[in-house]
């Protein structure tokens, strides 16, 4: 009956960070819904969120299914401008997805091949360690997050992340070109942000608050079965555990020792 | 001693006005910059701080540079910088003030700035540099006034100020080492991620600062009655000759590693900045002015007959100014995000609102130097014989 003490904060927090005041608070909390969202949902307990990328499955097409459905979940606009663009998740080749990994014999099929990119939730990240405000910090269960309400813009944790996976919001998102986006927000249960915060994937921790698993795996596993797992990394006997075992899987980056848990099988 | 600054001359008042002109232009642009966002200036997604943290990076040099006059004096009693402490001292006051307004036009959310104090992160450095900036700062008020004020009324300033002149000395080391934190414990960004990071900041630093205090003390003399003295310039030129060798050997030291180890990270950005990368070399103009600069200033300052001529040390503090200010306001900041993460080149030029915004934090910065160093001058004046 009811919520455990963990569960509440867990919700009364999440709550706070999306700015889900009154009624959504209350539909969060109210407590027949909880125990049927936590119900037979090991989800919500997870100790390190991790995923993997089985590139031998991944296409072009899914990749693209994955970001749409990541920035309509999440209010992402679309800018037009490479130098403001705003990206949760997104794709580049070998060589710059893995940068010093390539070299001169790589097979022509592969060096061009896409790879999906996304925040790498760190063990260490270095953005947290940056940021003068907690502002953005390590959940318990390994989830990287930003709250958009603290952050004061100052851009550090863009600099401290190597993997460029933070985005800045150089102008208001409600004033991106209307051309681009038609439909803004795309996601009414989802905050937009202001200008002048810095954002990021965040694992989905809405959803998965809910149940749910990230809209990218799901777009993912709805075209190609196993394509893009989400999981708990710290479970012997999880689904992505179980792909790190049979497989050989490499990580961005990972000699900085920030410890990255998206995996990516070759 | 405030209304020692709203007696002056035409010219005086001229300089005030041109100063405020600049300032109200700045806050225009500052106006279009907080409605629209900072789309308005060059920075984006791959290099994210430009301008203005390059100057905020700039000016906390200028201001430990000023610890150079102090040193000597409260240090080694070096007496004839007596005179001229009080510059050093209220020039870095100017220079924080500039820090702190360069950093707060970067803000995205400058109302939240507050969160700083209110939610600080023990583990960043930006939060640490906040503190000594301003404690720095406060230090340099409270110093430069009573000093200045015992010096009007004919006594010897209180001992606690003495106590306090010689915590700011390694204070001044401090809010370099500490900006030059914010930099160099960056994973992945191998341009900054070096440890003589600091070392190469108080070298440029203890460069640009008393060549910066030169220009001032000439300027000083031209227009006031107060003279600096001329021993007290050619010791401080003697500084920058020290200080500017340092700058250039440690900027070796990096070049060495970066070449002679062959790794492809440690080379980027240094190969973009001065001779371009992947076609892209909008910094290389620059960076090689620069590196003209720095020779033609340690030539002029080295050579002791030549440094000892206050026209050619004039002509060799403006060289010095000008190659580090393109070095570490510039340079440095910018070169630090190209590549970006996935080793793509994304290149980087301030926007006029950008520039104009700077042009006003710099007139800020020297519309209250010039108002303390009009105080700190008429007292001088008033009680010379």
């Amino acid at each position: 009956m009811g919520i455990d003490r963990r569960s509440f904060i867990k919700i009364a927090g999440l709550s706070a960070i999306f700015g889900l005041g009154g009624k959504a608070a209350f539909e969060l909390l109210a407590p027949g819904d909880v125990d049927a969202s936590l119900k037979d949902i090991p989800l919500t307990q997870a100790n390190t969120w991790g995923m993997v990328v089985d590139t031998n499955k991944m296409t072009d097409e899914i990749m693209v299914a994955c970001k749409s459905a990541c920035h309509k979940e999440h209010n992402v606009p679309e800018w037009g401008d490479s130098r403001l663009e705003v990206k949760w998740i997104w794709t580049d080749t070998y060589e710059h997805t893995f940068p010093n990994q390539g070299h001169n014999y790589l097979d022509e099929q592969f060096a061009e091949k896409h790879f999906l990119v996304l925040c790498n939730h760190c063990d260490f990240p270095p953005c947290c360690r940056v940021c003068p405000t907690k502002a953005t910090w390590k959940r318990e269960d390994g989830i990287v997050m930003m709250d958009q309400h603290r952050c004061i813009g100052c851009r550090f944790c863009m600099a401290a992340c190597p993997f460029g996976a933070r985005s800045f919001n150089w102008g208001d998102p409600q004033k991106a070109p209307i051309e681009l986006n038609p439909q803004f927000p795309t996601n009414p249960d989802y905050p937009t942000r202001t200008k002048g915060v810095v954002e990021k994937c965040n694992f989905c921790a809405e959803r998965i608050a809910r149940g749910l698993i990230p809209a990218c795996v799901e777009a993912a596993n709805a075209v190609e079965e196993d394509s893009l797992v989400f999981g708990d990394l710290d479970d012997h006997g999880s689904k992505v555990r179980g792909l790190l075992r049979s497989n050989y899987a490499i990580r961005r980056k990972a000699e900085l020792g920030t410890g990255p848990n998206i995996y990516y099988i070759v | 001693m405030l209304d020692k600054a709203i007696k002056g001359s035409g010219t005086y008042w001229s300089w005030i006005i041109f100063l405020v002109v600049l300032m109200v232009v700045g806050f225009g642009f500052y106006l279009l910059q907080w409605f629209q966002g900072l789309m308005v200036t060059g920075m984006g997604r791959d290099v994210s701080w430009g301008f203005y943290i390059g100057q905020l990076t700039y000016f906390v040099g200028i201001a430990a540079g000023g610890v150079m006059v102090v040193l000597p004096y409260y240090l080694h009693d070096y007496k004839a910088f007596g005179r001229v402490t009080v510059l050093g001292e209220f020039l870095a006051v100017g220079a924080i003030i500039m820090c702190g307004l360069f950093v707060m036009v970067d803000l995205g959310q400058l109302p939240r700035m507050l969160n700083l104090v209110l939610h600080p992160n023990l583990t960043s450095i930006l939060f640490y540099d906040f503190i000594v900036l301003n404690v720095y700062m406060l230090m340099n008020i409270i110093i430069g006034w009573n000093v200045l004020s015992a010096e009007q009324k004919g006594v010897q300033y209180q001992k606690w100020v003495k106590v306090l002149c010689y915590i700011s000395i390694p204070w001044a080391f401090s809010i370099h080492t500490v900006t030059a934190f914010l930099y160099a414990g960056i994973p992945g960004r191998h341009y900054w991620l070096t440890a003589i990071m600091a070392a190469r900041f108080l070298a440029s630093a203890f460069a640009s600062g008393p060549a910066l205090l030169i220009i001032l003390c000439l300027i000083v003399r031209k227009f006031t009655r107060f003279d600096p003295a001329k021993e007290q310039i050619r010791t401080l030129g003697g500084i920058v000759a020290y200080a500017m060798i340092l700058n250039v050997f440690f900027m070796l030291l990096e070049l060495f590693t970066a070449f002679y180890s062959q790794i492809p990270g440690h080379m980027h950005s240094i190969v973009y900045l001065f001779s371009g990368l992947e076609g892209h070399g909008k910094l290389v103009p620059l960076m090689w002015t620069a590196a003209f600069f720095a020779v033609v200033s340690l030539i002029l300052l080295i050579i002791p007959a030549a440094r000892r001529k206050e026209s050619v040390l004039l002509a060799a503090c403006i060289l010095v100014i000008i190659s580090t200010w393109i070095d570490k306001g510039f340079g440095l900041v910018v070169g630090g995000f190209i590549p970006n993460p996935f080793e793509r080149v994304v290149e980087y030029w301030p926007t006029v609102p950008e520039i104009c915004i700077s042009i006003g934090v710099w007139a800020t910065g020297f519309f209250v130097i010039t108002i303390l160093y009009k105080m700190a001058v008429s007292v001088k004046e008033e009680i010379a014989p």
